[in-house]
């Protein structure tokens, strides 16, 4: 009898083990993910999905893993209730998926320019573009702070205004030697700059 | 895919040249980019006005002129002004009286093409200032002439030239040659078609005329046109791409 005890109490310790040991890997996971996209990771970023993100942290179960590992029975119980809640944010997440296809940020991947970095950021409600953010902007010298007020903002305006990033030329009314650094071939001239 | 920019300040404008594909990485494409720009300096250094020393300079002092290049384009600026019932004329009014030729207008987008030709078989563009031969696609954005950093249209467009005329970066600068004062009506003209020397001078014809030109804008074959009203009404050609 009491080597049947035994052997339950071991098994519901190996239990208790194998499913704290799941649950810590997920919990892990989540905050990381939260974090690249905290990091400018390209990629579909939504406001609905951060809120989701930062729901499940679920840092205590980390800590039941190492109870059961001293092979005492105690540890059974205080692993298995933080077992109930770390399992039910899984389905609040993926749930926010479908809710972000009406109103989408995305994060471009970085442009390495000659100038350095840009990297931007496109809100899109009801297949329109409505906001396009600059994530990531090259400064430092002179020539920077040029690029940075001139051609950026303009990028900026012209694409909400055509609701394309991809235009590879401009034709306008003559733009003079002066004007070009304010116009948006040179920011398209920039991003391919190889002479 | 590979895409190589190169840009010069040329005849006073930023020239841009872009060339797409496996080819634009070899040194070839560089070499020929490099050529484009000698042969748009070496045209420059011919017909500028700016530049006492040009042929162009003492063909308006009255000196004899033996250039082949020079008969070429008088001979071009001629057919123009007949082209556009006299809306482009290479002959203006000198300050001091009678007239001095300024073949400028005409230039820019005859040096152009000229010199793209050095890009047959690449995948590229080159933009004058706004001005531009396209070999491939490419999509071109139409500025509006009353935001400058904003588009009207973008176009899809393969193997074509695109010019765009009007008082928008340099001010009042196109003169109705029939009444000699600048052109009023217009805010800018795009003119698509297969030669950006015809397409340029159309352009700045069709702002000299005003917003009539459009009937015999619709008339001229092989090209389309998008106009710019002074209000910011858009009038086009039959036959303009829509789609973009």
């Amino acid at each position: 009898m009491r080597r049947i005890t035994l052997w339950l109490v071991t098994t519901v310790a190996v239990v208790v083990l194998l499913f704290s040991y799941r649950t810590s890997t997920m919990g892990a996971s989540a905050p990381a993910a939260a974090t690249a996209a905290g990091a400018n990771a390209p990629g579909i970023v939504s406001g609905s999905t951060s809120d989701a993100a930062g729901a499940p942290p679920d840092d205590p179960t980390d800590t039941a893993p190492a109870d059961p590992s001293s092979g005492t029975p105690s540890a059974a119980p205080t692993g298995a209730p933080t077992d109930a809640p770390t399992a039910a944010p899984r389905p609040t997440a993926t749930t926010a998926a479908p809710k972000a296809a009406s109103n989408l940020v995305v994060n471009g991947t970085v442009a390495q320019t000659r100038w350095g970095p840009v990297q931007v950021q496109v809100h899109i409600s009801g297949n329109k573009i409505t906001d396009v953010k600059t994530l990531q902007i090259p400064n430092g010298n002179n020539r920077d702070y040029e690029i940075n007020s001139y051609a950026v903002p303009q990028l900026h305006d012209e694409v909400l205004q055509a609701q394309s990033a991809n235009i590879d030329v401009v034709s306008g009314a003559t733009v003079t030697s002066d004007g070009y650094i304010e116009s948006l071939q040179a920011a398209l001239d920039s991003a391919h700059f190889k002479g | 895919m590979t895409r190589r920019a190169f840009v010069e300040q040329i005849m006073g404008l930023p020239v841009s040249v872009h060339v797409r594909g496996p080819q634009a990485g070899f040194d070839e494409a560089a070499t020929a980019v490099a050529d484009l720009f000698a042969e748009l300096r070496m045209i420059d250094a011919v017909f500028s006005t700016y530049r006492p020393d040009s042929r162009i300079s003492a063909l308006n002092r009255g000196e004899p002129v033996r250039d082949d290049l020079v008969d070429t384009v008088i001979d071009l600026c001629e057919q123009a002004r007949e082209r556009t019932d006299g809306y482009f004329d290479a002959h203006l009014p000198a300050p001091a009286g009678g007239t001095w030729f300024d073949p400028s207008g005409l230039v820019k987008g005859w040096a152009v093409e000229r010199a793209a030709a050095r890009l047959a078989g690449y995948e590229s563009y080159v933009s004058a200032g706004g001005d531009m031969v396209l070999r491939g696609s490419w999509r071109v954005g139409i500025e509006d002439p009353a935001r400058p950093d904003r588009m009207l249209t973008v176009l899809e467009v393969a193997d074509c030239a695109v010019a765009t005329s009007g008082p928008a970066h340099r001010g009042a600068h196109i003169i109705d040659p029939h009444v000699g004062a600048p052109a009023s009506g217009l805010r800018s003209v795009t003119v698509l078609g297969p030669s950006l020397t015809w397409a340029d001078v159309y352009a700045t014809a069709a702002v000299a005329r005003g917003p009539a030109a459009m009937r015999w804008l619709a008339g001229l074959a092989g090209y389309e046109a998008l106009l710019v009203r002074d209000n910011g009404d858009l009038l086009a050609t039959p036959g303009w791409p829509t789609r973009g």
